[in-house]
Parts: C-alpha cells; structure tokens; sequence
C-alpha cells in the first residue's frame, strides 16, 4: 500500500512578512491549499493576510507561536494541527504556543470542525508550511555563513553547518522574511517524527483546569446584556400573542423583544433574563401538524414498504436473487429522535452596529455563520467579524448556527450587545435532532451463501448522503441495493455525531451476526470471507479498503481473547468503515444480579499514522462510549410537537458506573491519516447488542435498550403472572 | 436588592442580588468567576460543583441567601496555580477532551478526595457518578481520581 495523499497547490498559500516587533510571520491558507484547482492570489507581492487562515509566528528571540486555524470542539485538532507544522519546521513541542486563530472568516475556506476532517486534510500542507518556513530559516543562515543550504542541518531550532556553528532560528528570522519562498522543499520520512507519533497533552489544559475563561458562555464585554428567548413550545406552533407586563416589571430586566416567532428578556445578568422569561405568558397556535412519534413510525414503517423510492445504488439482480432464494432473512432496525446535549448549552454573543458587525462564540460553521447572519440582516459579508471560542462539544450541533443568528437579531433590533443564552430546556427542546430512522435489512440465501442484500432507509427529513451506499457490505455481494425515502417532518434535525452511520452501523452489524447464526457459521470468519471478495475490486465507488478493515478485525479478535473468555463473559462483535477509518470492536457483557452489565470494550482502529496518540486515544475512548450511552439510553419522542424531555433529570445520558473500561489499539502503518472524531461510535452499538444477545437471549432490533429490556421483563412477568 | 457578604476562596466579597440568585449565577455575572460552569441549572450535571464548607455542592441549586457563614471555594480558589493534586493528576492523564465539564468534576474529586484518599474503584465511580461528561471520558476521569489519590497519600 502506497501512501495516500491528497493533491494540493502549495505555490501561493505561502507567504511571509517581517513583524514590527521583530521576528516573521509566515502566513499560509490551508484550505485553498487543499483544493486541486487553486489559484495564487492574483498579485504575492501584495501581501494581504486576509487571504490566509493560519500563521506561523518566529520572534527574534526564537518563540515560535502557531496560530490553529479550526475550530475546537473537543476532538483535539488545537493541539494535533499545530503538532503537524512543528513536525517540519523542526521545533521543540514544548517551545511552541498554540493560539486559536482570530478570524475574519469572510476570506477563508473551509473553516469548519465537521466530518472528521480536519487532520486528514491538514496532513499535507501543514506540514509543507513548516518545512517551507524550515527551509527559508536554513537558507537565510547558510547565506550568512557562506555556505550550501544543503550542508546545514537543523534541530529543535537551532541550524548547525559543516564546521560546527550554530544559529537560533530566532536569529535569522529577520534574514529569512525577505527570502524568496521556496518551492520544492522536502518532507520528512515517517521513521524521522520527533513530534508526529508522540504523547502531546491538551494546549489549552492550563486553563481548563484551572477555571480560565475559555468558552463561549464565559465571554463578556463591557455594556453586554444578557437574552433568554421564549420559543415555541411544540414544533408546528407560531406566537399569538403574549402579556410582558410582569417580566418587564421583574427586577434587572431592561427590554422585553419580540422577533420572528419568539420573544427575547434581555437582562443584567442571566439569572434576571432566565427568571423574567418564566414570568412571560404567550399564547400559542397550530400553524402546522403537532407531529407525534407514534405517527413517525407508522409513516417510517409504510415508507419501508414502498416500491418506488430512491436508489442509491444497485448492483446486479437484487430481484431475481430474492427470487431465487432457498431462504430470506429480514429484520427492521429502529432508532429515535437524539438531541445533541452538549454540556455548554448554545449561546452567542453578537454587537451589530451600523459599522459592524461583531460576533463571538461557539460554533462549528463560522463562515457558513458569518454569510447567514450578513444575508439575514441585509448587510455586506465583509461587515462580520467572527472570534470563534472554545466550544463545550458540538457533536453536529453547532454547526447550525441558529443561536448565533438569534443574538445578532437581537442585537439589531435593541441595538446593544448581547449574550444570547439557552437553557438546558432551551437547548433540549428547541433543538436540530439526530433524526429518527428505521433500516430494513433483507438477505437472500442460496445454497448456504448469501446471495442478495437490499438496504431500505426510512427517515425523518432526509437519507443518507451519497458515499454511505459504497461503505461495506458494498462489493462483498453481488446482488446489492440501497434505497431509501424520507418524510418531511417540522421537527428540526440534523447532523449528529456520525451522520447517518451512528444508527446504520448498528442495524448491518447486528443483521450480519443473525446472518451468521442463520448460516450456522462463525460471526467474525462470515465478514472476513465478505471481504476477501472486495479484495482487487475495480469498482472505484468502494470507498473501504478491504485490507485494512481485515486488519482490524483480525487484530479485534487477538486483543480482545474472541472466542476464549469464559463463560460468564459474553462477547459482541462488530467491525465498520466510515470517515475514512476502519475500526472493529469487541464489547464484553456480564450479567449482575439479572441484569446486563458492559464491563469491557476492545476497539481496533486503523485511522493511519496516529498524529497524537494521547488525544487519538481519548477521542477514541469517547466514541465508544458516546455510542454505548445513546444506544443503552437515548430515548427522545415527541408527542403534539412537544418533546419527551427537558432536562437531564428525565434524559439519560451514560454516567460513571455505566462506562466500561475501553481498550484501545492502533494499526501502525505510515499512511497518511484519517478521521477519528467521529468512526469509533458507529460499530459499539452493535458490538453491544450482539453480545447482549448472547448474554440475555434476546436481539435489540430497537434503541435505546434499556427501553426494550424493560419492556420485556415486564412482558414475562406478565406471562410467568 | 439586598447586600450578600461571601467567604470566597479566602476573600470576603460582597454582592447586591436578589436572594433567590443561585451562588452560579452570582460567581459568574457578578463576580466574573466563570470556571463555574452552567449545565443544567437542577443539580444533574455537576458541570457547577463548587465546595461548600469542604462538601462538594451544585451551585445552580444553591440560592445565595442560603450561604451566609459558609465557606466557599471554586475552582479558581482550590489553587493559586494550578498546582492542586487532583489537577495535577487531570493534566498528567490529559482528561478533558472540549473541556466543559471538567471544573466540576475536579471539584466533585477533590472534595471526594478530602474524606477518602485511597477509594476503591467502586467508590470513586460512585463519587464520580453524578458529574456528567458528554465527551465520555470517564476513562480517564477515573483514572486520574486514582492518580490523585497516590498523589495525596
């Protein structure tokens, strides 16, 4: 295997200036970078840093600050990013400070913590920039000096030539400014990595642990107010009207606004907002269809059984192996509405005043953002000016940027800076859910071999995107189909951790053990002869390598004793492909007093060269146990348009004693990385199940679980009477 | 509104708010102590656990004319640096991951730690237990509370 990488244009994503203080500042815009088809800026010499997005700082007296350019939502990317330019500029980690780029985002491309993205894309051209910024250094010195550039070595910011002497980048920084920037500068070879491949601790842990204000909800300025709004209480309903008599008359209340179809307390502080709000009567009306979970899944089940919906892909004679089939297996997969619950509710803080527009906060999407808010208050992009904060998780939420359009509308209408702040009701029940689905799985058998496969997605509000139809079993059977069809619902959804495959991971895998159990043969052999299949395929849609996710099935099954436990422990397999890494995961079961316990997770990852392994390993950590907690736990109905729950005290989410013990390994092999936020939470739903299965008997076709189980231990009491 | 005098982290502070203002609030908006954070405003997260008179408690659910007397500390006030065993242990595992929830559950474990410097497993996932962590790091929450507790010994 090759390593992979992704085509970029370095010339013209690079340039330098010198600093008024002393030192270089190396501007370089990695998205453009990324993009096949970049252009240089039109005129190099004119240098002007809105074109670039992330910057490398060297002051005289050898600092090397780096400025981050994405967003952190707690996967990491604030730390592992700049890991990526140290590498090649040849630096001591703990020399460098990390700054979260601050941004006007009107100029920049993908600024976004989205799709675990974000070192894949990074890989290449960070990396370029810190060599190319290296190289400048080495050049400036050897000029000094008199010598070939190419007799000189580096190390830790220190340049060494042929005769012994040394020079601090620190002092030829100034020097190297005025360099031409070089273009063909040379990578490291993997074996090389000082940084890349070590244990990096959290950049921002100082001030985490010691209470610093670092989040959105922590940002003040002086003058700001402070907004609770009134929203709809059902999905489907629009404002009446409303008496604002004693919320205005509540004490630190300073205006009362109505917008759109809310109604915004503005305050002196959020208690006042948050207490006033509660002193608001509003009276509401139907506009729409006060929609029920009962109805959904009357709806999802007819949509499963329609005949003309949408193919996303189709290989060979699906019908005619149905057709032909000695024995059909089919299940249905049931999942449920999912609010994100991050533990920093929304919020945002927007000053618009005829001048700007000043925006600060957490978000995911600043561009997107920035452009939305500029067109939904009629003024020019260039008018935003957005800091991003550090964001207390995301997990899709917030790369929609309600809230934030929310505050700048507020802003406009009381013409004050405001901090609009959601409450965990708020936040839970005016939220953009994961939206409920149901998969039904078929499977023909012929002569003991699987002979057809047909996928159907029935979900709220859309269906999976384009490339999830070529994710496995895609190419292991001949005759497949994926379609799919959704109902249009005003219920907000949306990205949630791991679109999509977060509830299709669970549904194949658990349909893939009841296949083998129906085929007698054994669960983990049954995927390894799928993929042997997919081994040399031509079909350039496979977005899997079947290699690799053999390689972490079969490392799985050695780390995780597969099929040597002893009896007490039940084991649950399950091995999936998506955001470009492959993971398989093996969950261990033990019944105490009566009831289920998960003690145990072992999850493989083949994610590439691992960047920061004590971050990935967190990361990794987290998803599986994200994943184990919503399919045990997430129950999210609506009846009316009205949500199920509140707050946490009558929504689960997994807890201390819940979590079991994650084992975590990594391939190790120099391919260059992919995702890794996201890919671990899809397969331990299933892995779950499975070894549910085993311990209790009973196969979980829906989530959350525990609503199941309960459902039928009431079920046999009722028949044991 | 009435004048509230504090015992916070070592100093005296005096605030004028209505009584029935939770500490959270009062830390945050009047006091610019933002390391407390807002969760879920009903005791279930613990992301606002500060120490009241040594016990760990949910400052949300805590009005401000309830606290007369009392002693209080908040993250900021458990060190002057930093330098606290449980944060030390937090900083070595490399627990948080967004990093929200973590000022709460440092202060759950070190409160927790206070009364019980060697915690079996179990009792630290029950001590643990009330402070939700989104991210799911409970591996390492765990794993840094044992850290912190050789610290402590």
């Amino acid at each position: 295997m090759s390593e992979s990488k992704i085509a970029f244009s370095r010339r013209g994503f690079i340039r330098t200036s010198t600093l008024a203080s002393g030192g270089i500042l190396i501007g370089f815009n990695l998205f453009k970078s990324c993009k096949p088809n970049a252009k240089p800026p039109v005129d190099l010499a004119q240098l002007d840093y809105k074109d670039f997005n992330a910057f490398i700082k060297i002051a005289e007296n050898g600092a090397v600050t780096i400025f981050s350019p994405n967003p952190e939502i707690g996967q990491g990317v604030k730390t592992a990013m700049p890991m990526l330019i140290a590498e090649e500029l040849d630096v001591a980690w703990e020399n460098v400070h990390v700054v979260q780029g601050d941004l006007d985002t009107v100029n920049y491309q993908r600024q976004v913590a989205g799709g675990s993205q974000s070192i894949r894309f990074g890989w290449e051209p960070l990396r370029q920039t810190g060599a190319t910024a290296r190289q400048m250094l080495v050049n400036a010195a050897a000029a000094r000096w008199g010598v070939e550039a190419s007799e000189c070595t580096t190390n830790e910011g220190v340049i060494t030539n042929a005769n012994g002497e040394t020079l601090g980048y620190g002092d030829v920084v100034v020097d190297a400014a005025v360099l031409e920037v070089p273009e063909n500068v040379s990578l490291k070879d993997s074996k090389d990595f000082k940084i890349i491949g070590t244990d990096a601790t959290n950049v921002d842990i100082d001030k985490i642990i010691t209470g610093k204000p670092l989040f959105g909800l922590d940002y003040k300025t002086e003058g700001m107010v402070y907004a609770s709004v009134l929203r709809p209480p059902a999905f489907g309903q629009t404002l009446v009207s409303f008496d604002d008599a004693a919320a205005r008359a509540a004490e630190n209340v300073i205006d009362i606004i109505k917008f759109d179809n809310k109604i915004a307390v503005l305050a002196k502080d959020t208690w006042s907002a948050m207490k006033a709000k509660k002193a608001l009567t509003a009276e509401w009306k139907a506009d729409e269809e006060l929609e029920s979970t009962e109805d959904h899944d009357k709806i999802l089940v007819d949509l499963l059984e329609r005949k003309d919906i949408k193919i996303l892909r189709e290989d060979g004679d699906v019908k005619k192996a149905f057709a032909q089939a000695d024995k059909i297996l089919e299940r249905t997969y049931e999942a449920p509405f999912l609010p994100h619950n991050c533990m920093e509710p929304m919020n945002f803080f927007a000053h618009v005043t005829p001048e700007k527009i000043f925006l600060v906060g957490p978000i995911q999407t600043p561009q997107g953002t920035a452009a939305g808010i500029a067109a939904s208050l009629g003024r020019k992009p260039e008018e935003v000016h957005l800091k991003m904060t550090r964001m207390g998780g995301g997990f899709g939420r917030r790369l929609y940027g309600d809230f934030a359009v929310e505050a700048a509308t507020i802003s406009n209408l009381s013409k004050k800076p405001v901090k609009v702040v959601f409450s965990r009701e708020d936040d839970m029940t005016d939220g953009i859910y994961r939206p409920a689905s149901k998969y039904k799985i078929r499977a023909s058998i012929k002569d003991g071999a699987i002979t057809g496969y047909h996928l159907t997605e029935a979900a709220i509000n859309g269906n999976m995107y384009g490339l999830i139809p070529n994710f496995f079993p895609a190419g292991a059977i001949d005759n497949y189909k994926v379609d799919a069809a959704n109902y249009k619902s005003n219920i907000t959804t949306g990205a949630w951790r791991a679109p999509y495959t977060n509830f299709l991971a669970f549904a194949e895998q658990s349909f893939f053990d009841e296949l083998a159990d129906e085929l007698q043969i054994d669960r983990v052999q049954m995927r390894l002869d799928l993929l042997q299949k997919v081994k040399g395929t031509t079909d350039d849609r496979i977005q899997y390598s079947p290699e690799r996710l053999e390689g972490v099935i079969n490392m799985a099954v050695e780390k995780s004793g597969w099929g040597n436990k002893p009896d007490h422990i039940y084991q649950g397999f399950s091995a999936y492909y998506c955001h470009n890494s492959h993971v398989a995961e093996v969950a261990d079961v033990v019944m105490e007093n009566g009831e289920p316990v998960v003690k145990k997770v072992t999850c493989v990852i083949d994610c590439g060269i691992v960047v920061n392994p004590l971050g990935a390993r967190n990361q990794a950590e987290g998803g599986v146990v994200d994943g184990i907690g919503h399919a045990m736990y997430g129950d999210f109905t609506f009846k009316n348009g009205v949500p199920s729950s509140k707050n946490f005290d009558t929504y689960r989410l997994i807890r201390m004693k819940e979590a079991p013990v994650v084992e975590t390994h990594f391939i190790q092999n120099n391919l260059a990385p992919t995702g890794l936020g996201e890919p671990t939470l899809p397969p331990a739903g299933a892995a779950v199940a499975n070894a549910l299965k085993a311990a209790t008997g009973n196969r979980f076709l829906k989530q959350p679980f525990t609503k199941e189980y309960e459902l039928l231990k009431e079920t046999k009491k009722e028949i044991l009477g | 509104m009435p004048t509230y005098s504090l015992n916070l982290n070592g100093k005296t502070q005096t605030v004028d708010v209505s009584e029935d203002t939770p500490l959270l609030w009062v830390l945050r908006d009047q006091l610019d102590l933002v390391g407390t954070k807002f969760g879920c405003g009903i005791g279930q997260c613990g992301a606002c656990t500060v120490h009241i008179d040594g016990n760990a408690a949910r400052s949300c659910s805590t009005p401000i004319s309830q606290l007369a007397g009392k002693v209080i500390i908040t993250i900021e006030g458990l060190s002057e640096d930093g330098s606290h065993p449980v944060q030390q242990a937090w900083k070595e595992v490399d627990v948080p991951q967004c990093g929200y929830c973590q000022a709460g559950q440092i202060m759950t474990a070190s409160a927790f730690l206070a009364n019980n410097s060697s915690p079996s497993s179990e009792e630290i996932k029950n001590a643990m237990h009330g402070n939700i962590c989104r991210c799911s790091a409970y591996n390492r929450i765990h794993k840094a509370v044992e850290v912190a507790a050789d610290k402590l010994v």
